[in-house]
Parts: C-alpha cells; structure tokens; sequence
C-alpha cells in the first residue's frame, strides 16, 4: 500500500484532476488514491458497498443507505469527482445539486414528497407556497439552499 | 457573514441575510422558504459522510505504516543488501538454533515434569510456571529483544485482574517471561492452537470464539471462576479484543472490570525503529508474522506496571474500563479512538443507522417547531 502512488502515474492524475475542474491539488489526489486502495480492498478498482459499510463512521450516518446507491461501484475518478463536491473550492451550485441528488432516490430529475419524510413536508411545503403534488426541481433546490451559511467542506489529509 | 452584494440586481425575499430574519412577522414568506431550507439542509450529515470515507479513526487503528525507504542511494543500497545479508543469513539461521534448543529442553523437562508429577499438583504447577517462562525467555532471545520493565512485578494475588493494549500476540510472550499469567485467548487454528490446548493449558487459559455470541455468558462466568481461585495464576485480559497497530486504542470491553477485583493496568510500547511489531491479522498469518520478527534487527519494547485501580463508588463497569484505557493510553502515548474492535470482523447492526436516522429526524422536526 506504501507505493499506491507509482501506479498512478502523472498522467493519470492530470486527467482525474482535469476531471474534478482543478479542485484537489495533485497531493490531495494521490492521498485520494491511497485511501481509495485502502478502502478498495480485494484491488477490484472500484469499491463495493460492503467495503464502505467496513467503516464504522460512514455505515452509522443516517444518510448512508442513500450515499451507497451513489457511490457503490464508482471507479476512482468518479469518486473523486463525486468527493469534489465536498472541496471548499467548489462552487454553491455545485454542492446544492449533490444535496438535490441524494435527494433525488429515483434519479428522474424530480424531489416528490416519496423521496422525503412525509408529514413535516407537507406542513412545510404548503407554508412555503409549494402545493402538496408539486416537485421540486434543481432550480428551486438552489432557490432555497443558496445561502452563505450552507457549510459543506471536507478536508482531505495529506500527509 | 457576509451582507448581500449590490451586484446581484434582483432585491432577494428568497434569500434573507440572518440579521434580517430575527423579527420574522413581517414577511411571511422568506421565513417559510427557510423552515423549508432547514428541512432540506442535510450538509451537516452528508459533510460527516463524506469525511467517513475520505478518513476515519477506525481504519487508522489498523494500518500499518510501512517505514520510508532509506537505501535508495548508491551508498546506503550496498549497506542495506549487506544488512540483509546479515539479518537473513547470519541472525535467523543463529536465532532458529537458539529457539530449537530452548524447544528441546523445554520439552525434555516439560514432559516428564507433566507425566510423573500427577500427584504432586502444587510442585508441578511451579515447575511448569518457571518453564513457561523459560520457553517464553527463549522466544524473546529469538528475536533479540529488548524489553524494559518499569515499575513493581506483579505477584500472584486473588482478586486481581491484569490489562494491558494489544499490539500483536507477542505481547503475551514478552508479559509471560516475566511473570507466568493466565490469559484468556481466541482460539486459533494451527500450530498455535495446539500449543494453546497443550502448554498453556498449564498456566491456566480460558478460550473463547469471537463469533459465537452466546460464548460471552459462559467466558464471564469462567473468568469469575479463576479470579476467585486462590492459587490461581494471574489472569491477564486484552480488552480491546483484537490487535491494534500501537498508535491508537480502541473500546475497552467491559468484562475484565465488571469481576468486582482490582484491576493492574499493564502499557506496552514497541520502538519501530527496528521493526513494526503490529501483527496484522488480516494481512498475515501468525507464523509469517514470526518469521518477519525473527528476520529484523531487534524488537525493542518498553512495559510499564502501572497503579492498581478499584472502582469508584458510583462507576459503572464501562466509565472504569474508559478510565483504564485512559491510564494506559497516556502512559504509552496512544492516542483514544471511540470505536469497538470487533467492528474489524463484523458490521455495525442497522439499529444503530436506525436510532440515529431517528435522531436525525425527531431533531428536525424539533427544529421546525421551535420556530
């Protein structure tokens, strides 16, 4: 595990950061890779759900179910890129629509009130000037969410 | 926090600064717009999600960090190949000699002590102590190593009980020369396990399954049992329940402290400089785990003996299992991650998921309502 960076070759971390639009630095990519063959542990080139559930802190968090049907399988660029919504570079629109598609369990482009918990939303929704059969699309995800306090950053250790 | 910027040219009801939000009646509808934001704003949860899978605690406790290569140069590289040539050919072969030899007069003591001293149970328990701890003697030579014992010995008294961090199972070779303790082990397969059933049965062991769940009932009544036995050897437990790379600890399980005795907490640091001595079970076998031992320089350890702690009146078992780990963390400089070890072998049960996404939602809902 200790020589996970001479089988990424400079290339390959060029074409992943071009990927992620310059978020993570190339240090930060190669400390992405060792974690991602640390947690890829039968070197299958992409991780599986039970491999994510292996951590602890991420199979306890209560959104862990929706995040694995995103991530389960994802090779490492796609893994970065989706991690990349995560850099405190990356753009307010860019974090909302990653909230809007956790949101979005069927991936039709649509938030119903299936995808979220029922009661609260209906009190909440009406209030807002939303009727109990309207969706929510992208657009109005970043109406609402759009706001400086909206804190969404991870830092990635590079040691 | 930072105050709308006049570039944007449409005046924002949908998007209040906070100052503005504080007297709320007058505009009815930004308010709404930011109860329906609370409700929508899952960034806290998905920020730890996410930094659960770029780093966790608990993956940490478990890696082995292998040392930098330092004789990548046309100077040192010659050095090296001749330090192998010496570890390899010089020091293992010296070091199988040595371990063959305290085998064979381990053996020839052992046997005869064990067969003809049938009757005799006290003088046999004694002599079968001090071979244990020559034959662990031995081991220790075997892979030349150093250890420091600070602090008083232990002695064999009832109602005592001894902890200490698991980093490998040479921990329990390099506290057994020292004194013969009882241990209580998972029973492994292999040469091990025969060595398990036969000789340390001498000393006094108790087995277990990590697997079998109802296993848990009959440990703690065994582990009652022997604490209570009078000439009993010391009982030593690791309870964190599996090997952690000595950088970190993990939950003490709470049945060494819940016997009602005194327990002597017991630190063990190994100095990597020489060789890392964290068996990672996942990666290797115990035997090549050996081999690796036997082919580095020296194993370098330092044991402390630390105060003896009661509980406190008032404590439960698991306040006084974390209060230990405490006292040994600090003394071998570990650093205290909150997770259970056996999380290495199995996955956390969905009740936990399921209390916390309860959590989660009864603590929006109380949100909502508050304002």
């Amino acid at each position: 595990m200790g020589s996970a960076s001479s089988t990424l070759t400079q290339y390959d971390i060029e074409d992943v950061q071009e990927h992620c639009n310059n978020l993570f630095s190339q240090q930060e990519i190669v400390s992405l890779y060792q974690r991602f063959c640390q947690l890829d542990r039968t070197a299958k080139g992409f991780i599986s759900a039970d491999e994510f559930l292996s951590v602890p802190e991420f199979a306890m968090n209560p959104l862990s179910q929706r995040l694995l049907k995103m991530v389960d399988g994802l090779n490492f660029k796609d893994f970065v890129i989706f991690l990349s919504a995560f850099n405190p570079k990356a753009s307010m629109p860019q974090k909302i629509e990653l909230i809007f598609k956790v949101y979005d369990s069927d991936y039709n482009g649509k938030v119903t009130f299936n995808d979220i918990m029922e009661e609260v939303l209906i009190k909440v929704m009406k209030e807002a000037g939303y009727s109990k059969d309207s969706s929510l699309l992208l657009d109005d995800f970043v109406k609402i969410l759009d706001h400086p306090g909206l804190k969404m950053d991870v830092e990635v250790p590079v040691d | 926090m930072s105050k709308l910027t006049s570039s944007s040219s449409e005046l924002d009801l949908d998007r209040p600064n906070i100052e503005d939000y504080l007297p709320t009646d007058s505009i009815q509808e930004p308010h709404a717009k930011l109860r329906l934001r609370d409700l929508l704003d899952i960034s806290p949860t998905l920020t730890e999600a996410a930094g659960a899978i770029v780093d966790d605690s608990f993956t940490r406790c478990f890696k082995s960090n292998p040392p930098e290569p330092w004789n990548w140069n046309v100077y040192l590289f010659p050095l090296w190949c001749l330090g192998v040539v010496v570890r390899y050919g010089i020091l293992f072969p010296g070091r199988v000699l040595i371990l063959t030899f305290g085998w064979i007069i381990f053996l020839s003591c052992y046997i005869p002590v064990h067969l003809l001293l049938k009757g005799h149970d006290k003088l046999r328990k004694r002599l079968e102590r001090a071979l244990v701890e020559l034959i662990c003697s031995f081991f220790v030579a075997s892979w030349t190593g150093v250890v420091k014992y600070h602090g008083p010995r232990p002695c064999a008294r009832p109602k005592q009980v001894f902890v200490a961090n698991h980093t490998s199972m040479i921990d329990f070779i390099v506290l057994e020369q020292m004194t013969a303790f009882a241990v209580i082990m998972q029973k492994h397969p292999g040469w091990v396990g025969l060595l398990q059933s036969t000789i340390l049965e001498s000393v006094g062991c108790i087995w277990f399954n990590r697997s079998e769940a109802k296993d848990r009932e009959i440990v703690a009544r065994k582990l009652r049992e022997h604490v209570e036995g009078a000439d009993n050897n010391p009982l030593l437990i690791f309870p964190e329940g599996t090997c952690v790379n000595n950088h970190y600890t993990v939950m003490f399980k709470k049945g060494a402290f819940e016997l009602g005795s005194t327990v002597c907490p017991i630190a063990i640091k190994y100095n990597k400089i020489f060789v890392d001595a964290f068996w990672n079970s996942r990666k290797q076998s115990f035997t090549t785990h050996l081999l690796q031992l036997m082919t580095s320089w020296a194993v370098v350890c330092d044991v402390w003996y630390l105060e003896p702690q009661n509980m406190k009146p008032g404590e439960t078992p698991i306040e006084f299992a974390e209060r230990v780990r405490g006292i040994i963390s600090v003394r071998a400089g570990l650093k205290m991650v909150p997770w259970d070890g056996y999380l290495k072998y199995s996955r956390p049960s969905p009740k936990h998921r399921e209390s916390k996404q309860q959590c989660f939602a009864e603590s929006v809902l109380r949100r909502l309502e508050e304002k």
